[in-house]
């Protein structure tokens, strides 16, 4: 035999816990968790701006949803609303531009035991992450993906972004944006989102709402949520804010969220548009996909250890 | 086909058995002729005799109908590298036995489908010996079917067994093996056809040949492809959970993983895309298990970004890259090792990793095991760099010890009280995180970025900061450097032309050194596996030497020193360091290595 240079009898599992281990806490013994616990490093949000809303309802989601601390498990991409999981005093992950649905499917997929909150921007979820979004989408992976979604690009200070409207003058379009916005519901439900939700920030009870909506659905939940950029988009919003004129307008009551086709043509509707969930439907998750194909897979294998599965097939190779 | 000697006259009329130690067989045909399943049974047969074996194969770029060889190279003793030259050629076309009789060494034996071969130059026969034979015919009359094409590889197998006289039990045994599961039907017209092929006399061979017994009987020994051991070598360090898209010859270890981690409990996904893929891997190793992703050629540069982050986040990854002809889509299926440069530098900023190349189908198995063992302890990612050369041939090695060999890296979520991933004072230097749904007592939790970071992993500006997080980054992996072994000389530690080699390069460069050793030529040889960082101690070996060659399959570059060579150029300015490199696609060749040595020495 080949001889390791390194071995594995000198490592301990997930690296040198050295540290002095504590016994794990049972449900019972949960203590709430104040804003103080929660929360960690002060934002780095413009005074005003949408994304303090969500925050603090996923602050208080967590609370109201009695989470263990250890559990909330928040990860985002790059962009001034995927600085989130540095203001959440949880495990986080802050990873790199446009690329936070597959990070979190790892997560997803490799651990069951957690839910995990992805947070990003309009420019991270449909501009250079756009191919994730359709196929993190179209897989059903378990997650739930919040959208702060602004219409512009605010951390590199004012360009347009994928959703910005027609017309609207940015730095790089100071004659006024040319190219047809994407429509974030629609191209949830095209890409085979499970749970499509669209709320504002200006409606905290209707946001956390959505969010606990999210994270009880089996699959991956989308949640558009419109976040004023006070800085460089004033007022985007204001028509779907009722202390500024604008309306608030619900998803009609009758409105049959499994029909794909209803849930299109609801998504048609721009300012204000409905707010509350457009589609939600139960389809089997990739988590769920490949749970089965592995426990069909150990079935055949039962009690036997690793190294005898991996030896029957070496066995066959002499 | 070296050290033939007595030569025995049988009295049946068949021609006369020479025994001989070695054979280079080359089949050449079109890809749907099966060819790479003969030298499959080959190979296979090879490592239970207790042969070494090796082979080389080219696969068509295109998916079928493209010109087609396997080149299987079986030995009684050590066998280093696929052979320069072919003892025997089988060749099932015009276009095969036009393309390929050059590589046949003078006096060897081509034979041929004289229902496809007819025309044969004259002077070609007094160069080789010709057996012509109407395989396809032969066929058909012996499986007694009407698909002409079909079978014929099982049945030429049958012609070499009686060429070489291989074990015919043990190849009824593999084609049993080989059809089990299908229609019995198959079974039984493979076997008449290898029956047909085995009992032909070869009445017009001039002789016909006998292995002399091995040097390693009795051993345990096992027989598979490089891209194989590899991915089963990630199995048994414990990897659960991988990433990737498809891409040519990256893609035969992902469709393995996916097909076995879920016997163990993993399951590995098939993504969107190549960013896709590294970032799901990336995710799956921060929750707690080091995960995997590959790729080969653009699929690696697609990935840099990500690395880097998991640089920056110090993440402990696997990132095979199974090396091909570059840049851009270059050459697919074609052997280079130029991305030397990419494994070890690719992306922005200072972004120290570890990469490391494995020589040999059996190294693949092992070194996927140290890449795992390395990016644990170093909390770093970690590139195998691997190529076409190896992906792609069949050797046998050594039953490894797989009860004490595979690992359990599974998650360690105990809670504890308080923990800087990051911290500075760490004795070791080295980063420790924990998985999410470790509680920490004090309630401090990390977070881990791409941007610059505190101890805990909030982002920070701070010039001081920044100058320490990245001594941190670029010290552990220089401590993995001073932990690494200083590679042995083969042959003498002195003399005047040392050969360094790497990755797939090693066969050939020490069949080189043997050969010349044996001409009297004081030439040595340094095979270097762990190439960023490099082990120290390499300069005393090069004291010892008049001339450094580093043998490398890719361009010399601007400045004549290559990939590897530019880097041992860096870092101990030695002007007697130069390269000797080569960008045809093909492994190197024993001739092609000294030849070169000679010029340069001239």
């Amino acid at each position: 035999m080949t001889a390791l240079s390194f071995p594995s009898e000198t490592l301990t599992r997930t690296g040198n816990l050295n540290l002095v281990p504590v016994p794990p806490l049972s449900d019972a013994d949960r203590k709430g968790l104040t804003k103080k616990e929660v929360a960690a490093d002060h934002p780095t949000w413009c005074p005003g701006c949408g994304d303090f809303s969500v925050l603090a309802l996923y602050f208080k989601l967590i609370e109201k949803r009695k989470m263990h601390h250890e559990k909330i498990t928040t990860v985002a991409g790059i962009g001034c609303s995927s600085r989130f999981p540095y203001f959440v005093q949880a495990h986080g992950a802050h990873f790199i531009h446009g690329r936070a649905l597959p990070f979190a499917s790892g997560v997803s997929l490799s651990r069951p035991d957690l839910h995990v909150f992805v947070f990003g921007g309009d420019g991270d979820a449909f501009s250079i992450g756009g191919n994730h979004f359709t196929h993190t989408a179209r897989k059903n992976v378990k997650l739930t993906y919040c959208v702060m979604d602004n219409w512009v690009y605010g951390l590199t200070k004012n360009q347009t972004s994928p959703t910005s409207p027609l017309g609207y003058k940015s730095k790089t379009d100071v004659w006024g944006s040319g190219d047809r916005p994407i429509n974030p519901m629609k191209q949830a439900i095209a890409a085979g989102a499970t749970f499509v939700a669209r709320t504002t920030h200006t409606n905290p009870n209707h946001v956390l709402q959505m969010m606990e909506a999210a994270m009880d659905h089996d699959g991956f939940s989308f949640i558009e949520c419109l976040s004023e950029c006070t800085e460089f988009y004033p007022g985007a919003f204001d028509g779907t804010n009722p202390r500024k004129g604008g309306q608030f307008p619900l998803v009609p009551a009758d409105h049959d969220v499994t029909d794909e086709y209803a849930a299109y043509k609801l998504a048609e509707e721009l300012m204000p548009g409905k707010f509350g969930i457009l589609y939600k439907v139960n389809r089997p998750t990739k988590n769920a996909n490949e749970a089965k194909i592995v426990s069909t897979n150990r079935e055949k294998f039962a009690a036997l250890p690793d190294w005898q599965i991996l030896q029957k097939n070496f066995d066959r190779m002499k | 086909m070296s050290d033939t000697t007595t030569a025995t006259a049988p009295a049946d009329g068949t021609p006369q058995v020479s025994h001989i130690s070695e054979a280079v067989i080359r089949i050449a045909g079109n890809s749907q002729d099966g060819i790479q399943a003969i030298g499959g049974f080959l190979a296979r047969l090879a490592g239970r005799s207790e042969q070494e074996v090796m082979t080389f194969m080219t696969i068509p770029s295109t998916i079928s109908g493209g010109p087609s060889i396997f080149q299987v190279r079986i030995g009684s003793g050590e066998v280093l590298s696929a052979g320069d030259e072919a003892d025997m050629l089988l060749c099932f076309y015009q276009h095969s036995y036009e393309a390929h009789l050059g590589s046949l060494k003078p006096g060897g034996i081509v034979l041929y489908d004289s229902d496809h071969v007819s025309e044969i130059n004259p002077e070609n026969l007094s160069k080789y010996r010709h057996i012509g034979l109407p395989i396809s015919s032969l066929v058909v009359e012996a499986t007694g079917g009407t698909g002409r094409e079909k079978g014929k590889n099982v049945y030429s197998l049958g012609l070499i067994a009686k060429m070489f006289n291989l074990d015919v039990p043990k190849l009824h045994r593999l084609l049993g093996e080989r059809f089990a599961g299908k229609d019995p039907k198959v079974a039984e017209t493979a076997i008449a056809a290898f029956n047909g092929g085995y009992s032909h006399t070869l009445a017009t061979a001039a002789e016909l040949f006998k292995f002399k017994p091995g040097e390693n009987v009795g051993l345990n020994q096992i027989v598979m492809g490089g891209n194989e051991a590899l991915a089963y070598g990630l199995i048994a360090a414990g990897v659960r959970f991988g990433a990737g898209y498809p891409i040519t010859p990256w893609s035969d270890i992902m469709e393995l993983l996916r097909k076995e981690l879920p016997k163990y409990g993993g399951s590995f996904m098939q993504t969107e895309d190549e960013i896709a893929a590294v970032s799901m891997a990336i995710g799956a190793s921060w929750g707690g298990r080091v995960a995997v992703t590959g790729s080969s050629g653009p699929g690696i540069s697609l990935k840099t970004e990500a690395i880097g982050w998991a640089v920056m986040a110090e993440i402990p990854l696997v990132v095979v890259d199974v090396q091909r002809g570059g840049p851009s889509t270059g050459m697919p299926t074609n052997v280079e090792q130029s991305d030397l440069n990419i494994a070890c530098f690719g992306g922005h900023g200072d972004s120290p990793r570890v990469v490391i190349a494995p020589s040999s189908v059996e190294d693949c198995f092992y070194t996927a095991i140290e890449a795992v063992n390395i990016a644990r302890k170093y909390s770093t990612p970690v590139i195998i760099l691997t190529d076409q050369g190896i992906a792609s041939r069949i050797e046998a090695f050594p039953m490894p010890d797989l009860e004490k060999i595979c690992q359990d890296i599974s998650p360690d979520l105990t809670p504890v009280a308080d923990h800087k991933p990051y911290d500075l004072a760490a004795t070791d230097g080295i980063t420790r995180h924990l998985a999410p749904g470790t509680r920490v007592a004090s309630g401090k939790y990390p977070v881990v970025t791409g941007l610059e970071h505190d101890e805990l992993g909030h982002p920070t500006g701070s010039p001081k900061l920044h100058v320490q997080m990245t001594a941190k980054r670029r010290n552990k992996i220089k401590k993995l450097g001073a932990d690494l072994p200083t590679p042995d000389v083969f042959g003498p530690p002195e003399g005047q032309v040392l050969l360094v080699s790497w990755g797939s390069s090693k066969g050939p460069v020490q069949e080189a050194v043997k050969q010349a050793r044996a001409a009297g030529d004081a030439i040595s040889g340094l095979h270097i596996k762990y190439i960023n960082p490099l082990p120290n101690g390499l300069e005393k070996i090069f004291e010892a030497f008049s001339h450094v060659f580093v043998v490398e399959l890719n361009d010399e570059g601007f400045y004549g020193y290559g990939q590897l060579g530019a880097v041992l150029r860096a870092r101990y300015c030695d002007p007697k360091i130069r390269g000797l490199n080569k960008v045809d696609g093909l492994t190197w060749k024993i001739r092609e290595i000294l030849d070169r040595v000679k010029a340069m020495t001239k």
